[in-house]
């Protein structure tokens, strides 16, 4: 019973939070605070995340090519796949979740433990507007850290192979080439774009509906992790069933 | 004036607010009184319009905030200043950015003229040289004194006030007090302050409204509270020791 309340808690929220909107000025200046909090200032580690974890790839790919008759191609062709397909656009949502999503839930949970919130309701502004929709519309960019964690992941992976001897650059490159379907790109720029959306608004859920003090922000900056990762993977499934079967 | 006419608060099964009515003056500092748990803070935000009462209206002048459209009361909203026990200033904004905050929302005035008014309200509260400190970095008194300045830069009609002095020294406390109630003058606003604090009642209750368990039991001045024989005021006034003193002493002299 408590799940469906909570759930309609969700979309009531997501309701308001395209109710009656802030004033266009303000609302531009939040953005860009947004875009640097949450987009810019994530980009260091998903570049080092991505860089090495295509790295990572690319060897485990070539430790495991046994058979002289598989093609040295496959280290490419396989960086290429689990960079595009799953890691870029999952495992690193699930890594902001933690990032992004701890902070979206920690900086709206402390203002409603210290009335900062009843402040923006009292004044007659949509709060959910003021706290939440410049959330959305900054995350609505991450497709682009995406498409530089597949730039830098698929890098990593031609580094380690090239530079760690277990293939050439152009066995490497034939392999990134090799079956390429622009529709798999489309897939997972899909998958970002609703990954962005849960990212925006369930950790911001957590945090607005909050009650307690500075301990329970902390529990709900915890819920807020489990829940974005629960639903990111379920979203990914469905859709993966949706636009790949 | 805000008039409060029967009005019936619950949360579950519990009755908060059972049938109050008063009526709080313009150009006066009200005050709401009572012990914790007698229902002060649900009525504030019945007053706000932050909790809807199931039963009874509240009129802003001479429209109820229940006949009121979504624009109607956020227009309200706009005449509306609160000072919130915490101060409530948002942390990522300076103490500038904090007080201008309404008028940036609500008007469309140039910057300069927005930094004047800005400045203007910050002397007025006695406050100088903080326009580029954070919150964290100035003292409890000095932010419920920004606190204060942001509730009244766009000029509102109405002033609420959440237990202003609670966590105050006494000296502070007082300051804080006396700038609501001269400012309450000086604005000719209706103001409302929810408190427990007896020093507050002396000093700038002129109306003064006191709640035990959900019912209104006492309305009068602060000139009036030592004279009348209401027991519920007797037992709320003398639970202070410095009071109970006082009437012992009084008592002695006869």
């Amino acid at each position: 019973m408590k799940y469906l309340k909570d759930i309609g808690s969700y979309f009531l929220m997501i309701k308001r939070v395209f109710g009656s909107y802030t004033k266009r000025s303000v609302l531009r200046e939040l953005i860009f605070k947004e875009l640097d909090d949450l987009i810019i200032d994530s980009m260091p580690i998903v570049a080092f995340i991505s860089f090495f974890v295509g790295g990572v790839v690319a060897i485990q790919t070539a430790l495991n090519m046994d058979n002289p008759l598989i093609p040295e191609s496959l280290i490419g062709y396989a960086s290429r796949q689990s960079v595009i397909l799953e890691f870029s656009p999952t495992f690193i949502s699930i890594i902001m979740a933690g990032k992004v999503g701890s902070f979206i839930t920690s900086s709206i949970g402390s203002m409603r433990v210290t009335e900062q919130i009843d402040a923006l309701e009292v004044m007659g502004i949509n709060s959910l507007n003021y706290l939440v929709f410049p959330k959305i519309v900054a995350l609505m960019f991450y497709p682009f850290v995406i498409a530089i964690s597949m730039f830098l992941g698929i890098m990593g992976g031609w580094v380690a192979g090239v530079y760690g001897g277990f293939t050439s650059s152009s066995a490497f490159v034939e392999g990134l080439q090799e079956s390429f379907i622009p529709y798999h790109l489309t897939y997972a720029f899909i998958k970002t774009v609703v990954f962005a959306f849960i990212l925006a608004t369930v950790p911001s859920w957590q945090g607005y509906y909050m009650k307690g003090g500075a301990l329970e922000v902390g529990k709900a900056s915890t819920n807020s992790f489990v829940w974005t990762s629960v639903l990111i993977i379920l979203s990914n499934y469905i859709l993966t069933q949706l636009l790949l079967s | 004036m805000i008039k409060v006419d029967d009005i019936h608060k619950s949360f579950g099964d519990e009755e908060i607010l059972k049938g109050i009515s008063t009526v709080f003056d313009k150009g006066k500092t009200n005050l709401i009184i009572g012990q914790s748990g007698s229902g002060k803070t649900v009525m504030l935000k019945c007053l706000l319009g932050l909790f809807k009462p199931e039963k009874g209206r509240i009129y802003y002048e001479d429209t109820a905030i229940q006949d009121m459209n979504d624009e109607q009361q956020r227009q309200l909203r706009e005449q509306i200043g609160m000072l919130f026990q915490g101060g409530a200033l948002f942390d990522s904004m300076n103490i500038e950015e904090n007080v201008m905050f309404p008028l940036r929302m609500f008007t469309k005035q140039k910057k300069s003229e927005m930094l004047d008014r800005v400045n203007e309200v910050l002397s007025r509260v006695n406050l100088e040289n903080v326009n580029k400190k954070y919150p964290a970095e100035i003292s409890g008194g000095m932010q419920k004194r920004v606190s204060i300045a942001r509730a009244i830069v766009n000029r509102p009609k109405y002033l609420f006030c959440d237990e202003p002095n609670s966590g105050l020294d006494p000296k502070t406390a007082t300051l804080i007090d006396n700038l609501i109630q001269e400012i309450t003058h000086e604005f000719d606003m209706t103001t409302v302050v929810v408190t427990h604090d007896m020093n507050s009642v002396m000093e700038i209750g002129e109306k003064v409204v006191l709640l035990k368990h959900g019912k209104l039991v006492w309305q009068g001045t602060n000139k009036e509270i030592f004279k009348t024989d209401n027991e519920d005021v007797v037992n709320f006034v003398y639970s202070s020791d410095l009071f109970k003193k006082i009437k012992e002493a009084q008592l002695k002299e006869g």
